[in-house]
């Protein structure tokens, strides 16, 4: 098994900077994306409520797979064509926003409706209050879902070698197939996703108890 | 003793407020005077606390109009504020600060910070100036040893004289207060009481939803005593505890006096 790891190790290498870049790249924007669903769900317009209702409906809805196959494949037939890389980004992030937006709002929810009151009675909008008390203080309670939204995402980049972006699960395909050596491939890549994940958790673990540390 | 003549900070007219089919203010009319130090008191469901959220729109009445410091809304039926309208809230929430039951400091901020907030955030004071005016406030308060702190470090009864501070700095007309000691264990109510105190002697003009009789007979100008909605008495702390001509009032006094 090791010198079959030896052998794959270039192609590994630049097999999990593609994971990576689609996991934490997607991660990055589904949070951007993710979040102001999320404030639109809240909001006090009904258009915009309704909307992201809509937005997480459908892409929380229906499966990562589809929306990749759909993105790569089907719009090509309306001229829109997307490279391999891109058309996996894209859908990745459309489909974590959806899930992201939902773990934020459940964050800011939570927040004490104390909080508003005591930022409005100080002469905040709402807006300020937003940024300044409301969000500091849902995204700290958000912070263990978002990351488990995270160690998600990592894994269902796998998906995205059945459009041929060489990432992980695609790599320990291709050798399997040129050695027969499938289950040492699949065990190999496993255990690099796994490692990727524990180094993750750390972070996620190092981070909430910083944040939380000093107002508990 | 409060000149009679003094202008009004507060002046309501013909409020109401109901909660579903549930009125709970059905047509206050009272004032405060500038300078002024009046009690809230009645018993749970008269609609007090609404009273005195309403005073900074957390709570939209229903009908009535209400005058902070020369502001005036006023509410028609149960259509939505207009744009006129929030902008008068965002005057009177300026000249009001408030204080919670429940203290709601912001906990991601040290007790310095929670104070600066506002003057920094919402006045635009420079922040070194709103830092050495908030050090001043916490010593007030007898607090400034306290002011890297997170709250939740903090007592309870410590947490409400940072409140203090924190609506002091914004150098408010009127600070309302809603039932500030309730949440607090007796022993750590003295602090927060004498701080009240200090203020009110200083000329602050005061609102407060209390029970503590104590506080209302040395430290109130008036008594608001208020009974399923509206002001059934409003007379000297004097008259209110020591000549309850109100049969409800006697009531009253007789459950938190046991």
């Amino acid at each position: 098994m090791l010198e079959l790891f030896l052998r794959s190790l270039p192609l590994l290498k630049s097999a999990v900077l593609m994971t990576l870049m689609l996991g934490l790249g997607s991660f990055a924007l589904g949070s951007s994306l993710g979040l102001m669903v999320a404030l639109a769900r809240i909001s006090d317009f009904a258009v915009l409520r309704w909307l992201a209702f809509a937005y997480v409906s459908i892409f929380r809805g229906t499966p990562l797979l589809v929306q990749i196959l759909l993105l790569y494949f089907g719009l090509p037939y309306y001229g829109i064509v997307l490279d391999p890389v891109p058309a996996a980004l894209l859908a990745l992030t459309l489909f974590s926003a959806s899930y992201l937006s939902e773990n934020f709002r459940s964050g800011i929810i939570a927040v004490d409706r104390g909080q508003w009151e005591a930022a409005q009675s100080l002469g905040m909008g709402y807006w300020k209050t937003m940024v300044r008390v409301i969000l500091p203080q849902g995204l700290r309670i958000a912070i263990p879902s978002v990351g488990s939204r995270l160690i998600a995402l990592i894994k269902d980049t796998s998906l995205a070698s059945t459009i041929t972006v060489v990432e992980l699960t695609r790599v320990a395909d291709q050798v399997g197939a040129a050695t027969f050596r499938y289950m040492e491939m699949f065990l190999m890549v496993g255990f690099i996703y796994w490692l990727i994940n524990q180094i993750l958790t750390i972070v996620q673990t190092i981070l909430e108890g910083r944040i939380t540390r000093r107002f508990k | 003793m409060i000149d009679t003549t003094s202008p009004t900070t507060i002046n309501v007219r013909g409020l109401t407020k109901a909660f579903g089919d549930n009125p709970v203010l059905r047509g206050i009319d009272f004032s405060v005077r500038t300078g002024e130090v009046v009690v809230i008191m009645g018993p749970s469901g008269s609609g007090k606390t609404t009273l005195l959220r309403s005073l900074n729109f957390l709570e939209v009445p229903d009908s009535g109009t209400i005058e902070v410091c020369g502001t005036t809304v006023k509410l028609d039926g149960k259509q939505k504020l207009t744009r006129a309208d929030q902008k008068m809230i965002a005057q009177i929430r300026q000249k009001t600060a408030m204080v919670f039951q429940s203290f709601n400091l912001f906990p991601h901020r040290t007790v310095l910070e929670n104070v600066i907030e506002g003057p920094v955030h919402v006045k635009g004071v420079d922040r070194v100036q709103a830092i050495e005016r908030g050090m001043a406030l916490l010593d007030q308060v007898g607090l400034a040893a306290k002011a890297h702190e997170y709250p939740g470090r903090l007592s309870g009864g410590q947490k409400q004289r940072v409140a203090i501070a924190r609506s002091l700095a914004m150098e408010p007309a009127v600070i309302l207060f809603d039932e500030p000691t309730s949440a607090l264990d007796p022993a750590l109510r003295d602090d927060v009481l004498n701080v009240m105190r200090t203020l009110a002697d200083t000329g602050m003009t005061m609102l407060i939803v209390t029970h503590e009789v104590r506080f209302a007979q040395d430290a109130a100008d008036r008594v608001v005593f208020m009974d399923l909605g509206v002001v059934a008495q409003d007379t000297s702390p004097g008259e209110f505890f020591e000549h309850p001509t109100n049969a409800r009032v006697r009531q009253f006094l007789n459950l938190i006096e046991a």
